[in-house]
């Protein structure tokens, strides 16, 4: 599996697109914060559970942990989704965009570059 | 809400197809810290250390778009290439807020792949917190982290930044 394929695996997943939401919301939280916010949505999970989805986002590099005392703190790490931006997104964005430009230009009578 | 030091620490990692020796050279010498990210020249005095001097120099289009000449201070707390470096980095332009705590963590991985990790300490600098965690992007105000180490990893395995530099 590629690396964008975890990611894109670890974003298939409500329960981890919430978690990285709360994440996003409030960073560096322990696996117990987590685990109490999910409690108090429409789908409780178990510890064991939140651990499992924990570290599937961790395997994809969404979530980094960090040791704090004795606490493991869970942050978010959007870098390897601006990654996928950078190389998908753009990619489909920029050609729709330069299309657009062109169509502009022609409907604009500028006729510069058809001279052929 | 209530604020607490988890809350306003920023940590990111990237995977680089690069050595570690390159990974810290380009965070750390000058030539290569103008190619990515928010191009600032960075300065050590007198050389990479604890309790050297670090500075980031404006490029001109920062200072047309009111940065002063040196847009970043720090000091450094612990060098140690090419694995880690720890520095207090300072934001000069308004307002000036309290300085920050950056770590750079680098390892060797398989397959010539290392893991770079960034904690930013961001306690007592919110503006600066939000900027870096690329919320003020589309004022112009760059895509923060996430942006800079996208150029990096993109510079590094490719030799051009992804802006072309």
């Amino acid at each position: 599996m590629t690396d964008d394929d975890r990611v894109f695996k670890a974003l298939a997943d409500p329960t981890r697109r919430f978690l990285l939401d709360l994440l996003f919301a409030r960073d560096g939280r322990t696996l117990t914060e987590l685990e109490s916010a999910l409690a108090a949505t429409a789908h409780p999970m178990t510890r064991f559970g939140v651990m499992k989805h924990l570290r599937v986002l961790e395997e994809a590099g969404l979530v980094v942990t960090r040791r704090s005392g004795r606490e493991k703190l869970h942050f978010l790490n959007p870098v390897p989704i601006r990654l996928i931006h950078d190389r998908w997104i753009d990619k489909y964005t920029e050609r729709r965009a330069s299309a657009l430009t062109e169509l502009k230009r022609e409907l604009e009578g500028d006729h510069e570059h058809d001279d052929h | 809400m209530s604020t607490t030091t988890t809350e306003t620490t920023q940590v990111y990692r990237v995977y680089i197809r690069a050595m570690p020796q390159a990974i810290w050279d380009a965070i750390t010498k000058p030539e290569w810290t103008e190619r990515y990210g928010y191009p600032s020249r960075a300065e050590w005095d007198p050389e990479l250390r604890a309790g050297a001097t670090y500075r980031a120099v404006a490029t001109e289009e920062m200072r047309k778009a009111g940065l002063p000449e040196v847009a970043v201070i720090g000091e450094v707390i612990e060098a140690d290439p090419p694995r880690k470096l720890v520095l207090t980095w300072q934001a000069q332009w308004e307002p000036v807020e309290e300085a920050t705590r950056l770590t750079y963590e680098i390892e060797a991985g398989e397959g010539g792949v290392s893991k770079l990790t960034v904690i930013h300490e961001l306690a007592g600098a919110p503006g600066l917190a939000r900027m870096l965690s690329g919320e003020l992007e589309s004022t112009g105000a760059g895509g923060g982290w996430t942006q800079v180490l996208s150029d990096l990893k993109t510079l590094l395995e490719t030799g051009n930044g992804l802006y072309g530099s």
